[in-house]
């Protein structure tokens, strides 16, 4: 009789919610794996992580992380994050969601968060359309990729993620594909180590609706496009980050000091009752 | 830093939006997310310079969705949390109210009701989202809707909602007027022992064994908050006790969906308030809420003076709706008359419980409340 | 990378290979092929037998060619496969 295995990071997952909905070869699986990894290596105490996640199949993530988490409504999980984290900045928060969910909807809450420097940690999975609903056109679409609204070729020129992160004030920017597995954990580790806005793109492949559509129909000759094309420029211009057909630059783009918000906020308070005791 | 200065024991001279944010300052609420629209812009000003008194929190948020879901986001992180809006804003906030409604968090929403619709009339009062109340998000749900009439009510009601909130773990809507939040009157800020505040139910028993949406015999579940080592999850998705989503059983939708209707319906007697004034006899009942009310109280005495046996049953509770109180004045009266700053919303309400007896609707839209005179006419005309 | 294969030892002719113990979780297998195409020592190959999922999960073709990098375990989105580094003793 065979023992039944158990993976080393079954602790870290809800065991009633696992094998998760994902399907073969989707790159969200290996963003959650690299990211326990990271929580493992670190030994983050996992009663004070919250998983905050949007709409979207990377949405799923939330609900099987073993750590307290939330599951909001589509684009508005930065703004639910600013809400924890301000109400208890001892919490580490961490948002996981997708390209659609982040920049579309939920753009206006990415820069507004990036630009206070809130302490959340943004994860954003990015498979370049909106996968969960079949595959629509999204803000990271490439030009001429054929998806359900765009049976065409899409003309809508895509978000530079990193560009945007970098521009809006993150202090730590990095864009990776799921075959950079040790980089895309190490990335992670740097970010729940800093403090302020981070944010990690995650280049991951969507073969059942995006690459099927766009001659990539297997997990592998996704995974082989990102291995082909990917060229590591740290520390380049996240400007000049582009992600082609024949070039994905991946990197570390920003990683800078700077004051958090909870921290200000704390600081501005303490100055404020300061001044009121001395009267 | 002091709790001390959170609570301004004493007599006051304000307005109503400082004193719905004295109100929320004095039920423990210790986090605020808002953006401005006017007429409520002032809850936000005024909190923007209190929070910081005793370490609560405050942030402008870069719209009204982000708002709510700040809000919704501190009351899981264990603090009890408040927005302030009006029309334009109660209506981007409704897919969250929605979120907040799903996943049972307590908290509250003030809306100051302003003309509408769209953009309307910034400035001037309306009762025109009293229907929004209730069924503005999409989806079937129980919720609990307050309107005061004064300055002094814009302080109670505001702690009331916070402890409604608390108790059935449903968002709670303060639903008031340009008029109520604008004008000034007399408050008085009892001492704390004479203020009753209710706190969310908290587990009993092993984080392990904890169910973040199994309900007590009442209904509500009790609410386990992050950080704790419960490690629970919410979603907005249909899910079942566990927190899971469970989306392809329509069992387990039945189940939750009529729990979160039933929760507030069920306990509708204990959450429900109304004032009666002169209304054990009266044969002409005025049925109105807000700013009305006030001048609905004027034209009952003045008509009572005139001979005619009026009486008010003033709504403090909008939802759940005061049906048996209605019911019961419909029964003696031969009419009643509902005047609305409106194109007829309550009393639709009104007219289903007085089943049969007749309904007056007073209509009256943009710049002033009704006058005591024109509800009068309108008691006249019907008596 | 466990330290002691990365320094050869002067006077040591013989490298000392950890040991690994390949873990396959079969029937969570999806049959992505990840761990398949991207192990440096070609350790692994698709089964011939289908899983309970009905797909052909991979097969361990020379478990002591493995030098536990570890890749399979982090690149797998299904939690699957993991390596662990059998414990060492003087002979090994």
């Amino acid at each position: 009789m065979f023992e039944k295995e158990v993976h080393p990071f079954s602790n870290y997952l809800r065991s009633a919610m696992i094998p998760h909905i994902w399907c073969p070869g989707c790159g969200n699986g290996i963003v959650v794996n690299c990211f326990i990894h990271a929580l493992d290596e670190l030994q983050k105490d996992l009663d004070k992580l919250v998983v905050i996640s949007g709409i979207g199949c990377i949405g799923r993530t939330a609900g099987y992380i073993n750590a307290d988490s939330f599951h909001t409504t589509h684009g508005r999980a930065i703004a639910f994050a600013t809400g924890v984290k301000l109400a208890n900045p001892e919490l580490e928060v961490a948002v996981i969601s997708g390209d659609g969910d982040l920049f579309a909807i939920g753009g206006n809450h990415f820069i507004h968060a990036a630009r206070r420097n809130i302490g959340i940690k943004v994860i954003c999975a990015n498979n370049f359309n909106y996968g969960m609903t079949g595959g629509q056109q999204g803000p990271t679409t490439p030009i001429e990729a054929l998806t359900t609204t765009t049976p065409y070729g899409n003309i809508e020129l895509p978000f530079n993620l990193v560009h945007l992160a970098a521009a809006s004030g993150a202090t730590y920017v990095a864009r990776w594909t799921t075959l950079h597995v040790r980089r895309l954990t190490q990335s992670f580790k740097r970010m729940l180590q800093k403090e302020g806005f981070c944010f990690i793109e995650v280049i991951t492949p969507c073969p059942e609706i995006f690459g099927r559509r766009n001659k990539m129909k297997t997990g592998l000759e996704m995974m082989e496009w990102f291995r082909r094309a990917s060229v590591v420029e740290n520390f380049s211009d996240p400007a000049k980050a582009e992600i082609m057909p024949e070039k994905i630059v991946v990197g570390e783009f920003v990683n800078v000091e700077k004051v958090s918000y909870e921290k200000l906020l704390h600081e501005k308070i303490a100055k404020i009752n300061e001044k009121r005791m001395k009267w | 830093m002091s709790e001390k200065r959170a609570l301004l024991t004493g007599a006051h001279f304000m307005n109503g939006d400082v004193a719905c944010a004295e109100g929320a300052i004095a039920a423990g609420c210790r986090f605020f997310a808002g953006y401005p629209i006017t007429p409520a812009t002032e809850i936000a000003e005024h909190l923007s310079e209190r929070m910081p008194e005793f370490g609560g929190i405050y942030i402008q948020m870069e719209d009204e969705i982000a708002s709510i879901a700040a809000v919704i986001g501190a009351s899981y992180a264990g603090l009890k949390a408040m927005t302030a809006t009006s029309g334009p804003g109660f209506s981007l906030m409704q897919e969250n109210i929605g979120l907040a409604v799903m996943t049972e968090t307590p908290c509250v929403i003030v809306d100051i009701m302003r003309g509408g619709p769209s953009t309307g009339q910034p400035t001037l009062p309306g009762q025109q989202d009293v229907m929004q109340a209730k069924w503005g998000s999409h989806g079937d749900y129980g919720i609990i809707a307050l309107a005061p009439s004064s300055v002094q009510e814009m302080f109670d009601l505001t702690i009331e909602a916070f402890n409604l909130s608390e108790t059935y773990r449903v968002p709670t809507l303060l639903m008031a007027d340009e008029v109520v939040a604008h004008m000034w009157e007399r408050v008085v800020i009892p001492s704390s022992s004479k203020i009753k505040i209710v706190n969310r139910k908290r587990p009993h028993g092993s984080p392990n064994k904890y169910m973040p949406f199994m309900p007590d015999d009442d209904m509500v579940p009790p609410i386990a908050c992050f950080g704790e080592g419960y490690r629970f999850h919410a979603t907005g998705l249909t899910h079942d006790e566990h927190g899971y989503p469970k989306t392809q059983s329509s069992e387990v939708q039945s189940k939750l969906v009529r729990r979160l209707c039933e929760k507030v319906s069920k306990s509708s007697d204990k959450i429900i308030r109304i004032e009666e004034v002169m209304l054990e006899d009266a044969e002409v009942a005025v049925v109105a809420y807000g700013i009305v009310a006030r001048s609905a109280l004027s034209a009952v005495r003045r008509a009572r003076k005139a001979g005619i046996k009026a009486g008010l049953l003033r709504l403090i509770t909008l939802w759940p709706f005061p049906e048996a109180h209605v019911a019961k004045a419909a029964q003696q009266a031969k009419a009643m008359v509902v005047p609305e700053m409106n194109c007829g919303q309550m009393v639709r309400e009104v007219e289903r419980a007085a089943k049969g007896t007749p309904v007056n609707f007073v209509s009256k839209l943009g710049e002033d409340p009704h006058t005591p005179m024109e509800i009068l006419e309108a008691m006249r005309r019907n008596s | 990378m466990p330290e002691r294969i990365r320094h050869k030892p002067l006077g040591l002719e013989k490298v000392k290979h950890p040991k690994a113990e390949i873990h396959l979780i079969v029937d969570q297998c999806k049959g992505c092929g990840y761990c398949i195409q991207y192990c440096p020592k070609k350790v692994l190959e698709e089964s011939r037998d289908i899983n309970a999922r009905g797909v052909y999960p991979p097969r361990i073709v020379d478990e002591s060619k493995c030098v536990i990098c570890s890749f399979c375990t982090a690149v797998c989105p299904d939690f699957a496969i993991f390596v662990v580094e059998k414990p060492c003793k003087e002979t090994c």
